[in-house]
């Protein structure tokens, strides 16, 4: 875009110049502490220079210290701290795969179930703080009234609300409670209303569709090159979803489908498809959650936990659909009880290098509108 | 494409490069390429194979050895393929593979950071996760906790 220089009325000529402006690490719009070196001409943004590491705290340092594999599953809890669950869930799938253990289907099917309990309650946050940074603070409270419930959910099986050390190598640490289908139940019930009220109040409001649309567009080959993941490319229009494209657990038992981007109302892959399909993928959550209750076969979860983890020496990728896209865990095994090396590839690192390339010739304003529809967790992106 | 397809279409393309094909690591095997030739490998892979989706890419210290682990992948025909390089700790330089997948930037950064290989030709080889003043690099099997940093000691 180009820019004239200022005249001011007695026709004299204002200087013009690019200046750097910080954006965090204390800044709301960041979720967390994050901080942007922004260099703007007047408002709009030439470059986006991000400085993470706040909050790096040596995840896979101290994995390489654990004395048991099972160790490492409080520390995989707080990388992503608002989707836990799907965290233990990739991480215990890399592990499984490098001891190459069977897992009762009881457990295969409760995993699903929270993973996708978690995913709808990660994208409730997700969606909910999207409108604040945009200005619209009601569906936040409707969003987080309805994530409270899958935590207590949560907190009727393990006890835990945000951190659960639920999901072990092997099995659960506990069964399900008595009283756990039909809360889910009436849950998904009452939940489905509230989908409908965020869509009508948020997702279609004028004021809203004018911040998001058209804004931010990560163009297809972009979002691959840079190698974005989860609701980040398939806002893209890639149709991509590791539950159906790599299965994992028990995912291709049930009948759902991958939400891809279609640039209702801007261009495909703008902000305002990556906060829709976040929006429809908690509707798809709805309908596995559903399947997966009422098949639930009876089993000891666990059965299959083993009483000694000592992989044999040799290493395994093992990946999952997080809310934020592809969760991968490469641990190396040297045969002794601790692992020798885990790198945990996290998708909202990997999603938020590409901010640089969408928000260029952007307004200060529309980077705030880009960086929430990222979508991203410091805790995770740091480690 | 099963791994030794891969495999073999990489040994007959590129001989000698090709340094070991590692088909008994279980569960995921690897191909050893030797660190000259991994741009190479990696435009080929990229443009004549499909793999357009690089996932990840992880340092390891090998003890007297770095490696450079790429897990490579395809969204077209879901194939997947582990390439790894290594080279020794005194000497640790690869070719940056980020102008094949733009991914490859920060993970490089961040393999740089935490064991200090250098990636040549990268647009902006800076430290990512830890400070940029930090001596040292923390995932070395033979890294010393400091106990300052800038005058400050470091609680434990």
């Amino acid at each position: 875009m180009e820019i004239k220089s200022p005249i001011s009325s007695t026709g004299k000529k204002l200087r013009t110049e690019e200046m750097i402006i910080n954006m965090g690490p204390q800044h709301p719009s960041t979720h967390g502490v994050l901080r942007l070196e922004l260099i703007v001409d007047g408002e709009i943004v030439n470059e986006v220079i991000p400085h993470l590491g706040y909050l790096h705290r040596c995840f896979e340092k101290h994995c390489e210290h654990m004395t048991n594999y099972q160790q490492v599953i409080p520390y995989v809890d707080r990388m992503d701290y608002v989707a836990a669950m799907n965290n233990e869930l990739a991480y215990a799938i890399a592990v499984e795969k490098l001891l190459a253990i069977q897992i009762p289907e009881r457990v295969d099917y409760i995993r699903v179930i929270m993973a996708e309990l978690q995913r709808i309650a990660s994208h409730l946050i997700a969606v909910g703080t999207y409108g604040i940074d945009i200005g619209a603070f009601t569906p936040f409270l409707y969003c987080f009234r309805d994530r409270e419930k899958i935590l207590d959910l949560f907190e009727i099986t393990c006890g835990a609300r945000l951190l659960y050390n639920y999901i072990w190598v092997g099995g659960l640490s506990h069964d399900l409670p008595t009283n756990f289908i039909p809360k889910t139940q009436s849950f998904i019930k009452e939940f489905r209303k509230t989908l409908k009220e965020v869509t009508d109040l948020l997702v279609y409001n004028e004021i809203f569709v004018k911040r998001t649309a058209n804004i931010g567009v990560l163009p297809k080959d972009v979002a691959i090159n840079y190698g974005c993941s989860g609701p980040m490319l398939r806002a893209s229009g890639v149709d991509w979803d590791l539950r159906r494209d790599d299965p994992y657990s028990v995912y291709h038992k049930f009948d759902w489908k991958v939400i891809v981007g279609k640039g209702e109302v801007g261009t495909i892959g703008d902000c305002w498809d990556r906060n829709m399909v976040r929006v429809l993928e908690m509707e798809e959550s709805l309908k596995i959650i559903e399947q997966a209750i009422v098949s639930i076969p009876e089993g000891n979860v666990q059965s299959a936990i083993p009483k000694r983890i000592r992989p044999n020496p040799g290493e395994s990728y093992g990946r999952a659909e997080s809310p934020r896209g592809e969760l991968g865990f490469y641990v190396i095994s040297d045969g002794t009880a601790s692992p020798y090396r885990i790198k945990a590839r996290s998708p909202a690192f990997v999603n938020l290098s590409v901010i640089n390339e969408i928000s260029r010739g952007s307004m200060i304003a529309d980077l705030v509108a880009i960086m929430g529809s990222i979508d991203i967790v410091l805790g995770e992106v740091d480690r | 494409m099963t791994f030794q397809e891969i495999a073999d279409k990489l040994s007959a393309k590129f001989g000698q490069n090709i340094l070991a094909i590692k088909s008994d690591v279980k569960p995921d095997p690897y191909i050893l390429v030797s660190a000259d030739s991994i741009l190479e490998i990696s435009k080929y892979l990229r443009d004549e194979e499909n793999f357009d989706f690089l996932n990840s890419l992880s340092g390891v210290d090998l003890k007297g050895k770095l490696a450079a682990v790429y897990h490579i992948s395809s969204l077209t025909s879901k194939d997947k393929i582990v390439i790894r390089v290594e080279v020794e700790t005194a000497n640790p330089t690869i070719p940056s593979v980020e102008s094949i997948w733009k991914s490859a930037n920060w993970h490089e950064r961040e393999a740089f950071d935490l064991f200090g290989i250098v990636f040549s030709n990268h647009p902006d080889l800076r430290r990512i996760l830890l400070p940029y003043d930090w001596e040292g690099h923390p995932l070395r099997k033979d890294y010393q906790v400091p106990e300052f940093y800038n005058g400050m000691k470091v609680p434990y």
